[in-house]
């Protein structure tokens, strides 16, 4: 395609003092990707992330989103992006079908009460629609959160470590939901310091440290880094997760990809069949 | 965009106004201890002050209205902070909105709680016995008074609403403004402070509104001190309007 990528960094730089956070960031985000941008804690993922949103000016270099500077066009970004932090962006005070409503009003849609409805139903809110917020789990504050992020139909989504803090059905939740998204064309850019979560849901991955991107590409270009696997056999134990969901037997669908085995299917990754 | 900021700061006024109404605690809150003072005041050292004629309720209410702004804006500071320690201020800001009108649509609440604690404690005030032979003209230019310097003070309380790290850090800012009237005219009459008291007490801000609110209340001419007290009200409202952009444009850059 050579359409103008959905997002565009070149040299990007961020000091606060003398600490350096990030020192030439580079990355391109094409249309209807999804980017999952991986870092330990404090490798200056929400600051890219920050910087993207308007909300943060960097110290050097450039970065668009769909095509329109963040510096000096940053309502065109704002019109054309959906933030969600790393804590879930939600009013407490009001109800769930409020908080909805009122940002349908103040991005100037028409019925924002019948955008606030569809989106409850898609989200299983509805029945918690008439209740504060303060009194949901943190499952359905994020569900709330993403789904406020989805009003208008903005056509590049940010997460910020969007399943930090969630218990593991809360998370494939959300994992299902950024799918779905995927599926219908919005580009994500995703933050993440759980490496399963990057091989989940991203198409690409791009590791964010010392302030630079060290690495950008499919799982599979990633994994050509390495040098090549050797067959073993290993005796594949189930992980936790997989033994909680399990065990409290409410265990939400796992729509896989279809062009990647799913997680459950392959080695244990970490028992190290290289 | 002036058309936009008017809007967007009309939703935003409205989701605040919601935050008030279910918890009408903060607007009683912000009128108790006011009219503890009230009550304190007239019923047990009232006695004992001397004001040169007249009930001591009526030479009181002024600096008790001004007490009142000064604790109701810390529930707009703790407002503010919640948005933007809980994140719902970046995602505002993150949307192509009129991006001041999410510091208006604080302001405006911060307006409308605050008359309406003030409006609790003048019945309050009259049920004490407050009576006043003020007109139309001089009533309204009470409430001009009031506004101004609850506007003021709003803007002073958008800056450690914006850069506070804790609720304690929130609410702290409020005790010197609370303060103020103690060391003015509003209780008792400055003369007889100490002479470095009295003249701090004379040429501080709460002294000139103090009086001429009680000018006004009394159907009284105002006289220059009017001009000095709307200058002060005036003049704080700008300084802390530009301090508070000043400070709002720092975090977000």
């Amino acid at each position: 395609m050579t359409t103008t990528p959905a997002i565009e960094i070149t040299g990007l730089t961020k000091s606060y003092g003398d600490h350096v956070v990030l020192a030439g960031v580079d990355l391109t985000v094409p249309v209807g990707a999804v980017v999952a941008l991986l870092g330990s804690n404090g490798a200056g993922k929400t600051t890219v992330v920050r910087i993207l949103a308007t909300l943060l000016r960097a110290d050097g270099g450039t970065a668009a989103v769909h095509g329109h500077d963040v510096a000096s066009r940053p309502q065109e970004v704002r019109e054309s992006i959906s933030l969600t932090g790393q804590f879930a962006a939600v009013d407490e005070v009001l109800t769930g079908r409020e908080n909805l409503v009122l940002v349908a009003t103040l991005r100037h849609l028409p019925d924002p009460r019948g955008i606030a409805e569809d989106l409850l139903a898609r989200f299983a809110l509805t029945e918690a629609a008439g209740r504060r917020v303060a009194t949901y789990s943190g499952g359905m504050r994020r569900r709330l959160d993403i789904a406020m992020s989805l009003i208008g139909d903005p056509p590049v989504l940010f997460l910020d470590e969007p399943t930090t803090g969630l218990d593991p059905q809360s998370r494939i939740e959300v994992w299902r939901t950024v799918r779905e998204l995927a599926d219908g064309g919005t580009t994500v850019l995703l933050t993440t310091q759980y490496l399963d979560e990057a091989e989940q849901l991203a198409d690409r991955i791009a590791i964010l440290h010392g302030g630079r991107i060290i690495a950008d590409g499919t799982l599979d270009e990633l994994e050509r880094l390495l040098p090549p696997a050797t067959v073993e056999y290993v005796e594949k134990r189930p992980t936790l997760e997989e033994i909680f969901l399990a065990i409290v037997g409410d265990r939400p669908d796992r729509p896989d990809r279809p062009d990647r085995p799913s997680q459950t299917d392959r080695p244990d990754r970490a028992g190290g069949a290289r | 965009m002036t058309t936009e900021l008017l809007r967007d700061t009309v939703v935003l006024s409205q989701r605040c106004l919601r935050h008030v109404l279910r918890s009408p605690d903060t607007i009683i809150t912000t009128a108790v201890t006011p009219i503890a003072m009230l009550l304190l005041f007239v019923y047990v050292f009232g006695g004992a002050i001397e004001v040169g004629g007249g009930d001591y309720v009526d030479y009181l209410l002024p600096g008790i209205l001004l007490i009142t702004v000064a604790s109701g804006v810390s529930y707009t500071a703790f407002r503010l902070f919640t948005d933007v320690s809980g994140g719902l201020f970046e995602r505002f800001q993150s949307m192509p909105i009129a991006r001041s009108a999410v510091l208006w649509g604080h302001v405006l609440t911060s307006l409308v709680a605050n008359l309406v604690s003030v409006a609790l404690v003048v019945l309050v005030a009259v049920a004490m016995g407050f009576r006043s032979g003020a007109g139309v003209l001089a009533w309204l230019a009470v409430l001009g008074l009031v506004v101004l310097f609850t506007l003021a003070l709003t803007w002073l309380a958008v800056i450690p609403g914006l850069t506070a790290r804790s609720v304690d850090g929130v609410s702290g800012f409020s005790y010197p403004l609370i303060f103020l009237p103690f060391i003015s005219s509003a209780f008792v009459p400055t003369e007889g402070m100490p002479a470095p008291v009295e003249w701090f007490a004379e040429h501080q801000p709460v002294t000139s509104i103090v009086d001429t609110i009680r000018n006004l209340f009394a159907a009284q001419p105002v006289g220059a001190t009017g001009w000095v007290a709307l200058a002060w009200c005036v003049g704080l409202l700008v300084v802390a309007h530009t301090l508070a952009m000043a400070t709002y444009r720092r975090r977000t850059t």
